[in-house]
């Protein structure tokens, strides 16, 4: 009669799942961290816009300064326009917007701001003297301003938000006409 | 006296010529020499990627956005710049995430550092595992073949009861 013998499984040693579980924790911990470092605050409808810096474009300040908070145009109902000169619907809309600028500008209450999306220098000055655009503009390279701004879809967008900081509405795509922009606009008055 | 002199006007003529053709030549190879090639373009618009079109490296992305990024490097290197600093300057610009190979900095290193240890750690599981898998055998080899115990139909109580029932039905 032979004997038959099961072999015993041997488990892995204590120290080692603790190794493994503990540098499985801590990188996931890194990883956390890292991704929690690198978010930015984004608005929503409804809410107060999260304050951002930019530094306009040579020529396209706004009240001489070179530099705009947003948080400075509190009071003024801010129209942000995103674009960039590769983009073609962009295109679509930037005369009308420059007109729609023209009938607010003398107001004083209603600002446009066109942030300029991962773009070229040469590209983005040669789109804005192309369309004759006078509004303040300006580079969002690193794509900063747009991920707090909670960019939907792509460019163009066009954000409104109030006199109080608040975002009213967003316009995904390119504006039709200069009557579309004012009832846009009459939503944050 | 006559033929001399036509003769030394002609060679006059041809060498102003000859001196003027060098001039067009060289003038022809250097502005080639600085006007950079696709293949120069390509060689850094591969190691980048335009954050428009994910995924895609610049060299071969078809969008206009990368099309102007090409233009830009093609600009910079005709003006002289090096492939770092023409690296660089979209670095600068554009962040950290236009490289194709993350920079060895911060948290940039797990990306370098991960992916080693977890294959170190998986082929140690794995061999392992391929012990475990071969000592069995060994231990066979050694006290001849095990044969598999199979229950037999009457040590089993299930199997038992069951037959009896279907005794009790015929």
């Amino acid at each position: 009669m032979t004997e038959t013998t099961t072999p015993t499984r041997k488990s892995v040693p204590l120290w080692a799942q603790v190794t493994i579980w503990v540098f499985l924790a801590g990188l996931l911990a890194l990883v956390g961290f890292g991704l929690n470092r690198a978010s930015n605050p984004m608005a929503e409808i409804g809410k107060p816009v999260p304050d951002f810096d930019l530094v306009y474009f040579e020529g396209y300040e706004y009240n001489d300064t070179a530099e705009m908070k947003l948080s400075d145009l509190r009071g003024k109902i801010v129209v942000i326009n995103i674009w960039a000169s590769w983009c073609k619907p962009c295109e679509q809309e930037a005369p009308e917007l420059e007109e729609a600028w023209q009938l607010y500008k003398d107001r004083g209450d209603v600002v446009f701001v066109g942030v300029d999306y991962v773009d070229t220098p040469e590209g983005a000055l040669g789109y804005l003297k192309k369309f004759a655009i006078t509004f303040p503009n300006a580079p969002d390279l690193q794509s900063t301003i747009s991920s707090i701004l909670n960019r939907q879809m792509g460019v163009p967008e066009t954000y409104l938000i109030d006199r109080e900081g608040v975002l009213r509405q967003i316009k995904i795509g390119p504006f039709a006409s200069i009557a579309e922009i004012q009832a846009f606009i009459a939503n944050a008055e | 006296m006559k033929n001399y002199k036509l003769r030394i006007t002609n060679y006059a003529l041809f060498a102003l010529v000859l001196i003027a053709l060098t001039g067009l030549f060289y003038q022809t190879a250097s502005a080639q020499d600085t006007t950079p090639t696709d293949d120069d373009v390509n060689a850094i618009a591969k190691q980048l990627y335009c954050p428009v079109c994910e995924n895609t490296p610049l060299d071969v992305c078809p969008t206009e956005a990368c099309r102007q990024w090409r233009e830009l490097i093609r600009q910079m290197l005709a003006e002289g710049k090096t492939e770092q600093e023409i690296k660089d300057y979209f670095v600068a610009n554009y962040g950290a995430r236009v490289l194709s190979e993350p920079p060895r900095t911060g948290f940039n290193w797990l990306v370098y550092i991960v992916p080693p240890v977890l294959i170190l750690v998986g082929a140690y599981i794995l061999f392992n595992s391929f012990r475990a898998w071969i000592k069995p055998r060994a231990v066979e080899s050694v006290s001849g073949p095990v044969k598999e115990a199979k229950p037999s139909s009457s040590d089993d109580e299930y199997v038992k009861r069951l037959e009896e029932e279907l005794k009790n039905r015929k």
